[in-house]
């Protein structure tokens, strides 16, 4: 279901998203709000450049002692009574899941929000299986509902207008056709997942940190639904990608700091849950994941991608994402880290995503682990285009133009037949086949460069 | 006096030979001895930033020698210091590699940082929007980025502040991209043009006559658009203003 | 197994050379006086009703009020009158999603996001503070701290089998980012603060 066939180049979806301007328009504006939030509350603590800082040495320390630490947050989890998983890829996460499922002869599942989840297309297969897996953050409901992926890793539905909401609503939970004030649609939604919660066998939700020194995970939302699940159902698995890992408790109060602020501009989520033992008569699992995160590890210039505290805070910023939306990154993960992490798991799929920024720093500068994200996706393209992803025609103009700036007589001959080809036959550059002219026009063509002007001019 | 060799990048040379030479006549007026070295042809950012930075050896070997013996390279664009900057290699000479990163600035921060120009005796009495580029502020820190907590600088705005009767102003999203992007401009053409519309449009709510920067390739694009929509709204670098 | 095996070994090979854990900065503490004005302003912002009291007289006379007037209500809180047996960490939820209102204490709050640590030790079930309708957290003001640093240093989040920070009411902006308060959880949060 939420499985991509084939994925379409993100600058022909993004073409086709802003051929609606205004939907583009409104797009932009709502995430440049969620944007200006977070600028407003990261402005008022002196210590934000700092605490950046420190939470991306937490996570370069975590990251380099890695393995210790799982085993230490194993080791401690089991003592509290909690099973642990590992799975090495997306098919054995959900296999994982299935064989617990199946166990406890489970027919209904409630789940929070969990990228890894989505990564791992544990939806489709549970319900291939016949299983009902329920999304319960309501941004997730929305988009299951309509049978799409998430568009947003923080804000699921972000590329819906409450109209679609209330299409969809009215569809699946007959409220009243037309009746789009979000406060209704969330109630309706409240009624209907208040159901779930309660039916429910088994919850899952993803982790948002999980601390070596104690065996213990924390899970954050606003909702309340991972809560919801997690104490109503007899049994609750957490599934985490390893990267995963803080070393101790106290380091929680600088990432905690930190997500919310960048995400929504909230100073915290509402609800801040840290799950150490199941409760009594309660089943508690832990799915570790890697699905290529070793790998990603092992490339030096990658490495601290894995750093990432999933707050989107690079989504909301950039300039391209805003008026390209998330589907058009063809990925669970979509934004400037989507680009970084998902070349990783596979290139052929994902070359184009490089290529969807301008390289403008944003990213790299709201990023509250300090990712270097625009420095990565620069070096992604000359992996790709060293790997064999580049398009032949791309490689070949390329080629040219190395040969022409590698020879200042070649290239004093082109730029003069370039700047006269361009004087005295606009219709023959100016065309449609022309991406540059397309919506703009080409600059108009001096008739010396300055080459000439200098040489002309230097003495006099 | 300082010994200035320009480094006018390519297209700039090309299409817009004026920039180049407001930036060459401010230099010597400032009292700098300006050389253009006439073999230079441009510094490769094209090709790495569309991952080919393999290709760029022999055009960083005939910038390196353009410039090796340079006490400053200084360049009216940005983008194109900061690929100099970041990405200028030569294995025939790293050292004078080395000597050229470390030597290259843009037009703007050489004015403040080097020559500490305090006062200009210019007059440019018109409305003009900023238009602040990535490469120069994010790349090179010639201003405060608003994403970060840190106290607020403009080294172009700091030299406009001199110029009698400039009317500054900056558009609502005081720093976000023009979406030129290098060949981003064409492969993502549909997102390009759109993000280059917003930014015109929040510059047109402040009746500007002129949008100016520091970068010739964001002008550029700006330009195409602005001439596309038949705007009345003009492009000028800052090297022509401070020249004026 | 084997995966567990294969992952931790692909980790050991590809992570990179050990980096030092940096050390905590110390983070002072705040004036109290501050600390409570910051911490009522933050409530407030985020859809929090603060009350502030000199003892327990008025809470309890909340209580009685609430329950005289048909609404379910669980106190946990022993200041406040017994408290609820009927509740216990077997109670289904189908029973607990009857609740109205519940008593809660809160071990400690924070001034830059309001938030208040719960944990096993003071509820009867987990589900409690999500799954009733409207909420009622009392913290002591000498509780208080200035941030999340502070927090931590002063309690144990590990020390039960499960806590949580509870920053205001349930709440969503899924839908066109309007903000709407009563997501999932408690559609409302009180706070009293007893100096």
């Amino acid at each position: 279901m939420e499985k991509f066939l084939k994925p379409v180049e993100h600058a022909v979806a993004a073409e086709k998203f802003i051929s609606d301007e205004a939907r583009t328009n409104w797009h932009d504006e709502t995430l440049w709000f969620v944007r200006a939030k977070r600028d407003k509350i990261v402005h008022k603590l002196p210590e934000w450049e700092s605490l950046r800082e420190l939470g991306s040495q937490i996570k370069n320390h975590a990251l380099s002692n890695l393995d210790t630490y799982l085993l230490a947050f194993e080791k401690n989890a089991q003592a509290n009574g909690v099973k642990v998983h590992w799975a090495a890829d997306a098919k054995e996460h959900n296999e994982i899941i299935l064989e617990i499922a199946r166990k406890n002869n489970v027919k209904k599942i409630v789940k929070s929000k969990s990228m890894l989840t989505e990564e791992c297309h544990l939806n489709p297969f549970l319900i291939s299986k016949g299983i009902e897996v329920v999304d319960t953050d309501l941004g997730e409901r929305i988009v299951q509902f309509r049978n799409e992926p998430p568009s947003h890793i923080v804000l699921p539905a972000i590329h819906l207008k409450k109209q679609d909401v209330s299409d969809t609503f009215h569809e699946h939970l007959h409220t009243e056709k037309g009746n789009n004030d979000p406060q209704y649609l969330t109630e309706a939604a409240r009624q209907h997942l208040r159901n779930k919660f309660i039916e429910a066998d088994l919850s899952i939700t993803g982790v948002n940190f999980a601390v070596a020194e104690t065996g213990g995970f924390v899970v954050c939302t606003n909702e309340g639904n991972a809560d919801m699940g997690a104490h109503a159902a007899k049994i609750h698995i957490a599934c985490m990608g390893f990267e995963k890992i803080i070393p101790k408790a106290e380091h929680l109060s600088v990432f905690l700091r930190l997500l919310t602020r960048s995400a929504t501009g909230q100073p915290i989520t509402t609800y801040s849950s840290h799950f150490h033992r199941p409760r009594k008569g309660q089943e508690m699992h832990i799915v570790i994941v890697d699905n290529g995160r070793s790998k990603q590890l092992g490339r030096e210039d990658f490495r601290n991608s894995l750093k990432c505290i999933r707050c989107a805070a690079c989504f909301n910023t950039c300039p391209v994402y805003r008026r390209s939306g998330g589907h058009s990154y063809h990925n669970a993960t979509a934004g400037p880290i989507g680009s970084i992490l998902n070349p990783n798991i596979n290139m052929r799929e994902n070359a184009d995503l490089p290529f969807a920024s301008t390289l403008c720093g944003s990213c790299t500068n709201v990023c509250p682990v300090k990712i270097n994200i625009h420095e990565q996706l620069w070096k992604w393209r000359q992996v790709l285009t060293e790997e064999g992803y580049a398009s032949s025609g791309k490689t070949a103009g390329m080629k040219g133009m190395a040969f022409v700036l590698s020879y200042p007589k070649v290239f004093r001959f082109a730029g003069k037949a370039g700047r006269w080809i361009i004087r005295m036959f606009p219709g023959l550059v100016n065309n449609t086949l022309n991406p540059w002219y397309k919506q703009r026009e080409m600059p108009v063509a001096p008739k010396h460069s300055f080459r000439d002007w200098y040489i002309k001019n230097k003495k006099a | 006096m300082k010994k200035v060799s320009l480094f006018i990048p390519c297209y700039v040379d090309q299409f817009y030979p004026n920039i180049a030479v407001a930036t060459y006549e401010l230099l010597q007026k400032l009292g700098c001895e300006v050389d253009y070295p006439l073999n230079q042809t441009c510094c490769g950012q094209p090709l790495a930033n569309s991952g080919f930075n393999g290709m760029t050896s022999a055009c960083n070997k005939n910038f390196t020698e353009n410039f090796k013996d340079a006490d400053y390279v200084v360049c009216p664009s940005g983008s194109c210091a900061l690929h100099i900057k970041e990405h200028l290699h030569d294995d025939a000479n790293p050292a004078a590699a080395e000597r050229i990163r470390n030597r290259v600035y843009e037009l703007t921060e050489f004015l403040t940082d080097i020559l500490k120009v305090k006062q200009l005796n210019v007059s440019f009495p018109h409305k003009v929007g900023m238009h602040i580029s990535c490469h120069g502020q994010r790349g090179l820190h010639l201003s405060s980025m608003t994403e970060l907590v840190s106290p607020e600088f403009s080294k172009p705005e700091q030299l406009l502040n001199m110029v009698k009767g400039l009317e500054l102003s900056y558009p609502k999203r005081k720093d976000e991209c023009c979406g030129f992007g290098g060949t981003f401009c064409v492969f993502e053409e549909a997102v390009s043009v759109k993000m280059g519309k917003d930014r015109l449009t929040e510059h047109e709510e402040n009746n500007i006559e002129y949008i100016t920067g520091g970068d010739v390739s964001c002008l550029m694009h700006l330009e195409g658009i602005l001439r596309r929509q038949k705007s009345p709204v003009k492009i000028i670098h800052i090297a022509e203003i401070l020249n004026s | 197994m084997s995966s567990r095996e294969d992952i931790l070994k692909a980790i050991s090979q590809n992570k990179p050379a050990l980096v030092e854990s940096p050390a905590m900065p110390v983070y002072p503490d705040s004036d109290q006086t501050s600390v409570l004005e910051q911490f009522i302003q933050t409530a407030e912002l985020i859809g929090s009703k603060v009350i502030q009291l000199k003892d327990w007289q008025e809470i309890i006379l909340e209580f009685e009020n609430a329950k005289a007037n048909g609404k379910f209500v669980v106190n946990t809180i022993s200041e406040i009158g017994t408290p609820d047996v009927s509740i216990d960490e077997m109670s289904s939820s189908v029973d607990l999603e009857k609740i109205d209102l519940s008593f809660v204490r809160g071990q400690l709050g924070v001034a830059e996001n309001s938030a208040i640590w719960v944990d096993d030790s003071n509820l009867p079930n987990r589900l409690l503070p999500f799954i009733c309708q409207h909420l009622v957290l009392v913290v002591e003001a000498k509780t208080l701290v200035a941030t999340m640093h502070q927090a931590y240093e002063k309690i144990n989040t590990f020390k039960t089998g499960w806590g949580a920070f509870i920053a205001g009411p349930s709440k969503t902006a899924d839908i066109e980012q309007s903000l709407v308060i009563g997501a999932h959880g408690a559609r409302s949060l009180v706070i009293y603060i007893l100096s």
